[in-house]
């Protein structure tokens, strides 16, 4: 029922939106909830275990009963809360939790059911027969858990993710805040303040106070004005700070566009739904408020029983009286300023039940002391109240009932590294432990100072304090005058009686589920929790949690100091995933990395690969040619009988300088390049220092002090970076520079046996076996342009690679091509490469996969016995150099099934199939056109000895078990005849 | 977590790569026994640490950080080339 001028919202403003496909019309400032509320909509939704019927509890962030879901396919958001969704015109929400309807529930009879589901129930009832477990019991319960669903659709929304620094992020804008803000911007430090809710003000929005004589909204406004003005303050309403993370990082959630018309936020003003931020603070002050808790009592659970602070919120910011006749349940002073506040605007109160024998009087409305209530009536909302006092039980009428417990101080924050909250006798509450986070001042409510003038007081202070600790000296402010009443209570977790008494809402958690925890001895608060849910999901207990261990701690004969509180974790609110991955959804999870040649190979047919973040072309598909292996066999050939041209750019290049390079290549190689002639390249081999193998690739030497290294495509970063160890931690006293260049040099294989009459009649210097011999690199022209040559094969055919700078990538290979053709050559892709380098055997990181060592890989004579390198020592423990070490062979198929594959292990052929009889496994396979069957290469123990022998190979997987022979890994020209020609 | 590179002042975690305790190297012909005890025997202090991070997507430095393994404190962060890691006899 909506009070005619009352509260924040915009009277003459009409909003027009729908719940469960009905229309309602609500005023501009509502929340979906408050909207509700004045159209008397208390049935919002069902409960997830029983599916009660359950109403609005509270009016912000921490609700547990009213969720629901917006928007509509793809976009639909589930376990939005009502108290936090502003209304625009045309919103449309949903209950969830129900079918067909939130007010003819089927699953109801799930509390018929009670008796059979408390606590523990899912343990015991589906152990067994353990076959039904995976074909019925998980699907049903499957189907009956969680709290709304997704779409299963992709969502196209956008989301974003952001950075923010500031001297000081002040947490949550009520009194204590405002004040902190204030006294932090008018010092001239930067200042975020960040609000969970969409207005500020805190519950300065919602009570009757004044400040400074005037409404303590108008103040709220004037302060607001202050900072906004202020170009080193930055407002940030909507705003939830979700997490505390070491050095002042906080991470925080807005919610950008939730609340606009689909048409206005997100194609329109390009505004995300919502934002997930990263803020580095150099301090911060907690001033996050309280959560009201209920007291737990028979049937507590029903719609329009309600949080007493709520009920002023509705009231006082938003005009509505969420009932006629209203009943106030409490065991402290402030629950009171609920009934004042309705009896002003003259909304009926039945009467204030506390259970304290000193509870105030008052002449406005009667208040019955030492009493409580033990039982509530009503389906679908509350009709009826019972009170137990002195003279009996008595039942009271009541549509609308404000309970208070007391408050919890918002200490989450406080705990996320690892402080836990301490229990304050006086206040009946956890207050934050001090200095808890480093940094971190805890002011106002959540510091237990619940006054409005202790608020005000505490919040200065804390920027004083806060900047302080930053080395800024500012002087407390002088204070705005407000009420400084007293917070007075006396405990009351649960109301004793029989029947279901709701603690956790959210999960239908009641005393004796707690009580049955402890029964059944999960007494540690953290094994309670597990065991009953309490606490869990969207609202992670927020209502709940202390009352919840208060109750542990009575059942177990604990103080509650003694039992503690379960963990706080990030995130204090729920937070979507697209938030927190926002930009790394498709490409933006991988960035794509594209080879200058590559739309010249796209046109040539090219196929494209992954090569970790490289686009690679695989194969070229010619007209007739309908598989990738048919390309892939005419371009093996095409290179063993002509000439090929590849891009091999996506190596890494790391170019060397100074008079040290020498030495440091010494160092990072196992063999020498000190030794290395001026103009030629060599091949090296590079170790961890556990001894493994790191990487291979040849370094060129381009000049006295002058080298070029190339990396394998996967090592290149680790390398680069392991290059930067040795010379910043292992060796700072060479004096050499260097940097990647992998980017800057477009370079490209040219091999086949016509692969020299190509490259002498393209570049301007003469070409031949006295020029570039083997193994020699060089300076070249290219139609003008300065590049360099590099007489290296990994093909063995005799080759080249020919390098210019990247800019000139596009025109080089199209003009190889170009000249290729008249050979009856080619372009050719990763998959011919594979080939042809398997015939030759030469490694790759499916070989150098961290396990192997140079012995195994037959390369132990690259481990120079003239020097030292890096990772030598332990390459040389014993067992690295153990004859059955699996070691690099050949494999070829002998079998009736003509099949290799990679992945598949290696057996005896008489023995049995199983680990202990494991002889190693296929690293590379590769059908060779050359010789006409498949080759591989593979790691088998004690390989080199068993040449000749037959093995078995057996590839679960692919369903392979055949049987191969061990070879030499090098399949062809082993005299290495043409790569010399 | 943030660490303050001394190139480039405070930056994200994210920017670094952790890569273990730092020790002084060994020489490199300091035999199997002294290596193996550098790479594999290390302790684990919950405290105090120096531990060596590479800010790999900022500067490239490798610096030598001092962090207390049980808080994430932050004692200190110097560049690794002076921190006197360095091989300290014998030459490759």
């Amino acid at each position: 029922m909506r009070i005619s001028g009352k509260g924040l919202v915009s009277h003459n403003r009409t909003v027009n939106f729908s719940f469960n496909g009905k229309d309602y019309m609500g005023l501009e400032g509502d929340t979906l909830a408050s909207a509700l509320l004045a159209n008397d909509v208390h049935l919002v939704g069902r409960s997830f275990k029983y599916h009660r019927p359950r109403g609005i509890l509270t009016a912000g962030s921490e609700e547990p009963n009213a969720l629901v879901s917006t928007g509509k396919g793809a976009a639909r958001d589930p376990n939005i809360r009502a108290t936090q969704q502003e209304l625009f015109e045309g919103l449309a929400a949903q209950s969830q939790n129900c079918w067909p309807s939130v007010e003819r529930d089927v699953m109801a009879v799930n509390d018929l059911a009670a008796p059979f589901l408390g606590a523990g129930f899912y343990y015991k009832t589906f152990m067994w027969p353990a076959p039904l477990w995976e074909k019925l019991y998980e699907p049903i319960i499957r189907r009956a858990a969680g709290l709304g669903a997704l779409s299963g659709a992709a969502n196209k929304d956008p989301y974003e993710k952001a950075f923010a620094f500031c001297d000081l992020l002040v947490i949550g804008s009520g009194p204590a805040g405002l004040m902190a803000a204030l006294t932090a911007g008018r010092a001239g430090t930067d200042v975020i303040l960040a609000e969970d809710d969409s207005r500020m003000g805190g519950r300065l929005l919602a009570e009757v106070e004044e400040i400074d004589g005037k409404p303590a909204h108008v103040w709220v406004a004037e302060g607001l004005a202050e900072l906004e003005a202020m170009d080193n303050v930055r407002l940030m309403p909507r705003t939830a700070v979700t997490g505390v993370y070491d050095q002042g990082t906080y991470s925080a959630l807005e919610r950008v566009s939730h609340h606009l018309p689909p048409s206005q936020s997100l194609k329109t003003a390009h505004r995300p739904r919502e934002c997930f931020w990263r803020v580095a603070a150099k301090a911060s002050v907690l001033a996050a408020g309280a959560i009201e808790r209920p007291i737990a009592f028979r049937n507590n659970d029903r719609p329009g029983i309600m949080m007493a602070g709520a009920v002023r919120a509705y009231l006082n910011r938003w005009g509505v009286a969420p009932g006629a006749r209203i009943t106030v349940f409490a065991n402290n002073d402030d629950a009171h300023r609920t009934a004042r506040d309705l009896v002003a605007e003259g909304v009926h109160v039945t009467a204030v039940i506390d259970s304290r024998h000193d509870a105030p009087d008052s002449g406005e409305f009667p208040v019955i002391k030492g009493a409580m209530i033990c039982d509530s009536a009503g389906r679908q909302r509350l009709e009826s109240v019972t009170i137990r006092s002195v003279n009996g039980e008595e039942k009271l009428q009541t549509d609308c009932l404000a309970v208070s417990g007391g408050w919890n101080p918002s200490v989450h924050l406080t705990c996320h590294m690892g402080a836990r909250p301490e229990w304050n006798r006086e206040l009946a509450a956890f207050l934050p432990k001090p200095d808890a986070v480093p940094g971190m001042v805890v002011a106002g409510a959540a510091n237990g100072v619940f006054s409005t003038h202790g608020a005000l007081q505490d919040g200065a202070q804390a920027a004083v304090t806060a900047l302080a600790g930053m080395g800024t000296s500012v002087d407390a402010p002088p204070l705005p005058v407000a009420s400084d009443a007293p917070y007075r209570i006396s405990p009351l977790w649960a109301v004793p009686g029989k029947g279901r008494a709701w603690l956790d809402f959210q999960n239908d958690v009641t005393v004796k589920d707690v009580a049955q925890a402890a029964r059944e001895n999960f007494r540690s608060v953290e094994h309670m929790k597990r065991y009953t849910t309490q606490g869990m999901a969207t609202d992670q207990g927020k209502n709940s949690n202390v009352a919840a261990l208060a109750v542990l701690a009575d059942a177990t004969g604990r103080s509650i100091a003694e039992t503690g509180v379960t963990t706080f974790r990030p995130p204090f609110v729920p937070t979507s995933i697209a938030a927190m991955g926002a930009g790394a959804e498709d490409q933006g999870f991988k960035p794509q990395r594209y080879l200058t040649s590559h739309k010249a190979s796209l046109q040539r047919g090219a196929a494209n690969i992954e090569v970790g973040l490289w686009y690679r072309a695989s194969y070229f598909a010619k007209d007739g040619e309908s598989t990738w292996r048919q390309s892939c066999d005419r371009e093996v050939t095409m290179v063993r009988k002509a000439v090929g041209v590849c891009d091999v750019s996506t190596l890494g290049k790391i170019d060397i300088q100074g008079p040290d390079a020498a030495q440091l290549l010494d160092l990072a190689y196992t063999n020498l390049f000190s030794t290395l002639k001026l103009g030629r390249v060599r091949y090296g081999l590079m170790l961890r220092e556990d001894g493994f193998v790191m990487d291979d690739g040849t370094t060129a030497r381009l000049g006295e002090n002058h080298y070029v290294m190339t990396t394998t495509t996967a090592a290149a970063g680790q390398v680069m970076a392991h290059l930067e160890y040795l010379t910043q931690v292992v060796r700072p006293d060479l004096d050499v520079r260097f940097t990647s260049v992998t980017d800057q040099w477009a370079q490209f294989s040219v091999a086949g046996p016509k692969a020299r009459d190509l490259i002498d009649a393209l570049v301007d210097e003469d070409v031949n076996g006295e020029t570039f011999p083997f193994m020699a690199c060089g300076a070249i022209t290219v139609s003008g342009v300065a590049g360099r040559l590099f007489r290296i094969s990994f093909s063995g055919e005799h080759a080249y690679e020919i390098a210019v700078p990247a800019r000139y990538g596009d025109a080089l290979y199209r003009l190889l091509l170009e000249r290729a053709d008249p050979f009856g050559g080619g372009p050719y892709g990763m998959e011919a490469l594979n080939v042809l380098r398997i015939e030759k055997g030469f490694i790759t990181h499916a070989e150098i996969n961290g396990t192997v060592t140079a012995f195994d890989l037959g390369m132990q004579g690259l481990v120079s016995k003239k020097k030292s390198c890096w990772g030598k020592a332990l390459s040389e423990r014993d067992g690295l150099m153990d004859d059955d070490r699996m070691r690099l062979v050949g494999l070829k198929p002998v079998g009736a099934m003509q099949v290799l594959s990679a992945g598949a292990h290696l057996f005896d052929p008489d023995a049995t199939v199983e680990r202990v009889n494991d002889l190693g496994y296929v690293t590379s396979v590769g059908f060779s056109p050359t010789l006409g069957h498949m080759i591989g290469l593979a790691m088998l123990s004690g390989g080199p000895d068993r040449m000749g022998d037959t093995i078995r190979l057996v590839d679960h997987t692919r369903g392979i078990d055949t049987l191969c022979e061990v070879v030499n890994p090098v399949f062809f020209d082993p005299e290495g005849g043409r790569v010399r020609g | 977590m943030r660490i303050t590179c001394p190139l480039c002042g405070a930056r994200d975690r994210r920017e670094f790569t952790y890569k273990g305790a730092a020790l002084p190297v060994p020489a490199l012909e300091a035999g199997v026994a002294e290596w193996d005890a550098h790479v594999h025997l290390r302790d684990n202090p919950a405290g105090p640490l120096e531990e060596l991070w590479q800010h790999d997507m900022g500067c490239g430095a490798w610096l030598k950080v001092t962090r207390n393994t049980a808080t994430h404190e932050m004692l200190g962060v110097a560049l690794a080339q002076d921190a006197g890691l360095a091989i300290k006899e014998g030459q490759p």
